[in-house]
């Protein structure tokens, strides 16, 4: 009975890696480059290394969504969630394929996009409601129920450079909540503010999701994909590889999280060494508070003498959150005259559920030798760590999980 | 091929009264789609209230340095240039209603080259994050400088009020006030032309985020804004006015003064302005698209 709101065929997007090299971004660097190109051409030709360097962050996708759809999109980062937004939003372009949206947009791949923090908080009402598309008088007319939602009233004719990160937060949440668009695109944007507040923007989201309209959602946040959507959609590698209800893509998607985390495959060689991740927990998926390893596997086409390897942890938000650095960790250095295996073991895990990217340098002495951004991602399923039954939420609690002996004398 | 990115319906062909939006890859030059700006007219007028807002925030003297900065600029014009350099011997004209009438139009090309050239790298945060047409923001900087115009030119009509009941013989206002409009526009359309060519090269290429402000400079000086134009020798005028903020000024000064316009010098000079506007408009919408990947 409901007609379509969004049509997308055939959409693909690619970037090119190492973007530096071939494209030139300064004036400078372009017109040294008109002399260096028939070299690099040469080069290129003759390496084929052109193809390497480019990146398909979404192949041929193709859906449709119906009017009233609420849909969940989850994959793993890097697998292409955030690049549709961008296109769909219209702020970047498909490099092949057609997109077509029917009703008014409205995308928030963030709150509070455009404050400005030497304006006050009414001022930056308008400010940010004028951005995110809505008209001056829809502002006004609304512009109650907004300071209202937010709750800092008392601070509305104070610049915003003074408010405290929460209140700025559920100010810019505040303007977000009262667009009404047809269609609505929204970017992991949930998991802000204080418990209350945020129990406050989830009723938000379910009533936007049951009032007719058309929503695209992207989110880690598995519960409330699996609470508030209708449909799911599971990316892999920029490829749409299942287009369901939001119930089968969570289990589908827990069940990829175990697999990928316990595979490694051998990764392009860096400057003539080649490494191989593995990232394996010692009962089956990784959890909180379970041992784990960290298997490495190094091939180097020159010998090393003074080898020493860092892994570096990142949340998901790219945050650094420790390395294991065998120069700090370990007296002595070692030889790799062509291989080497290494293995880390990690007795009991303390972070919590959550994807983690794993970033690998290799250092000869003090030279670093070589580097790989997300050579690995190592996922955590949920795990009781305190055995209470219940876990942290990484976006407000923080990734590390720390177990404390509490004491509570009360009268 | 020419597709605007967002198309509404050609006809009936549709049963829904909604807007349908087709997003697919753009190729080659891209024409302005007026009407898309159009329905933003509302956040151009926002984001010009804010730069409004915010730069006189925590002043004491607010709007008064619309006013300070061209008057405090004359006057040193007129202590270094006119007096000490000599060049007032050289201007029919007192040397104030030489300089000050032409440091309006400059100040306001200057001021709206510097920020909008760097205005799309400034608001990256907003590019990667939005959709709305770009080519407001490099407009929207070009608002408060406007403003700053408007302002001074009411001083600017204060001064020559003083001239005349003074009885100043080389100044009339008069009919030539009715060109005022045309060289406003010219300056406009100019101006507009830079910033909007400036900013796509700054993110194109980090250059000329250093070349922007040297660059401003020097163009002051080949712009006749502190000296008459009748320092430069004949044969070199109409090169001259290849700058496009040479016909403005001069057209500025005689539009208000009643001095004679060199009609020679404002046609090359308007020429000139249409094709920046074009090179820098065209230049801009043909990166545009790719503006949220490199930025």
């Amino acid at each position: 009975m409901s007609d379509w709101a969004i049509r997308v065929e055939d959409v693909s997007k690619r970037y090119f890696l190492g973007a530096a090299e071939k494209a030139p971004t300064t004036f400078v660097e372009a017109v040294g480059g008109l002399f260096a190109a028939p070299w690099r051409r040469f080069r290129e030709l003759s390496q084929a290394e052109a193809v390497d360097r480019e990146f398909w962050a979404l192949r041929h996708v193709s859906f449709e969504v119906r009017e009233g759809d609420v849909i969940g999109i989850v994959g793993h980062n890097g697998a292409g969630k955030s690049t549709l937004l961008k296109i769909l939003s219209r702020i970047t372009e498909p490099t092949t394929g057609t997109i077509r949206l029917r009703g008014r947009v409205a995308s928030l791949l963030e709150v509070g996009t455009g404050f400005h923090p030497e304006l006050t908080g009414r001022e930056n009402i308008y400010l940010n409601g004028s951005i995110l598309g809505m008209t001056r008088r829809e502002i006004a007319a609304k512009f109650d129920a907004i300071v209202d939602f937010s709750g800092v009233e008392t601070f509305l004719d104070t610049p915003f450079k003074r408010y405290s990160s929460g209140m700025g937060v559920r100010l810019a949440f505040a303007v977000a909540a009262h667009l009404d668009p047809e269609i609505l695109i929204v970017d992991e944007v949930l998991a802000v503010g204080d418990a209350q507040f945020q129990k406050k923007c989830l009723g938000k989201m379910s009533e936007v999701a049951g009032s007719g309209r058309t929503v695209l959602f992207v989110s880690h946040n598995l519960s409330a994909v699996e609470n508030f959507c209708t449909r799911g959609m599971l990316l892999r590698q920029g490829e749409l590889i299942l287009d369901g209800s939001s119930g089968d893509i969570v289990d589908r998607y827990l069940a990829e999280i175990h697999r990928d985390s316990t595979s490694g495959a051998e990764l392009p060689p860096v400057r003539g060494v080649r490494l191989r991740v593995e990232t394996v927990g010692e009962a089956g998926p990784i959890k909180p508070g379970e041992p784990m390893r960290f298997h490495l596997e190094l091939k180097t086409e020159t010998p090393l003498h003074e080898a020493s390897v860092a892994i570096g942890i990142d949340d998901s938000r790219g945050q650094r959150l420790t390395t294991l650095f065998t120069f700090q960790q370990m007296q002595q250095s070692w030889e790799i005259p062509r291989q080497a295996t290494l293995e880390a073991r990690w007795n009991a895990v303390n972070l919590a559920p959550g994807s983690y990217s794993l970033n690998v340098t290799l250092y000869d002495g003090l030279t670093l030798k070589a580097h790989w951004e997300r050579a690995a991602v190592m996922s955590i399923v949920d795990g009781d760590y305190f055995g209470t039954g219940r876990m942290p939420d990484p976006h407000v609690h923080g990734s590390q999980l720390t177990r404390v002996d509490w004491t509570v004398e009360s009268e | 091929m020419n597709h605007p990115s967002a198309e509404l319906p050609s006809s009936a062909s549709t049963a829904s009264p909604r807007p349908e939006i087709l997003i697919r890859p753009k190729a080659g030059w891209q024409a302005i789609d007026l009407g898309e700006l159009w329905r933003f007219r509302e956040l151009l007028y926002f984001l010009v209230w804010r730069d409004m807002k915010v730069r006189y925030k925590q002043t004491v003297l607010g709007a008064t340095w619309a006013v300070l900065q061209p008057l405090a600029l004359m006057l040193v014009f007129w202590i270094f240039f006119g007096k000490l350099g000599g060049l007032e011997d050289k201007s029919a004209l007192p040397y104030p209603l030489l300089i000050f009438p032409a440091l309006l139009p400059w100040m306001f090309f200057a001021n709206s080259v510097s920020q909008g050239g760097s205005s799309l790298v400034n608001s990256a945060h907003l590019i990667s994050k939005v959709y709305f047409p770009r080519l407001l923001i490099p407009l929207s900087s070009l608002g408060a400088p406007l403003v700053d115009l408007l302002i001074s030119f009411l001083v600017l009509l204060m001064m020559l009020g003083g001239y005349l009941l003074a009885g100043e013989p080389s100044v009339s206002v008069g009919a030539s006030l009715v060109w005022l409009p045309l060289f406003l526009a010219g300056t406009f359309v100019a101006t507009l032309g830079v910033a909007t060519l400036f900013s796509a090269l700054t993110i194109a290429y980090r250059d000329f985020r250093h070349l922007l402000a040297f660059a401003v400079q020097i163009w002051f000086f080949v712009t006749p804004v502190s000296y008459p134009l009748s320092i430069i020798p004949e044969k070199w005028r109409l090169v001259y006015a290849l700058n496009p903020m040479t016909g403005m000024v001069v057209g500025f000064r005689g539009a208000l003064t009643g001095e004679a316009i060199p009609w020679d010098l404002a046609a090359v000079s308007a020429a000139s302005s249409a094709l920046f506007f074009y090179v820098g408009v065209k230049y801009f919408r043909r990166i545009e698209r790719r503006f949220a990947d490199i930025i």
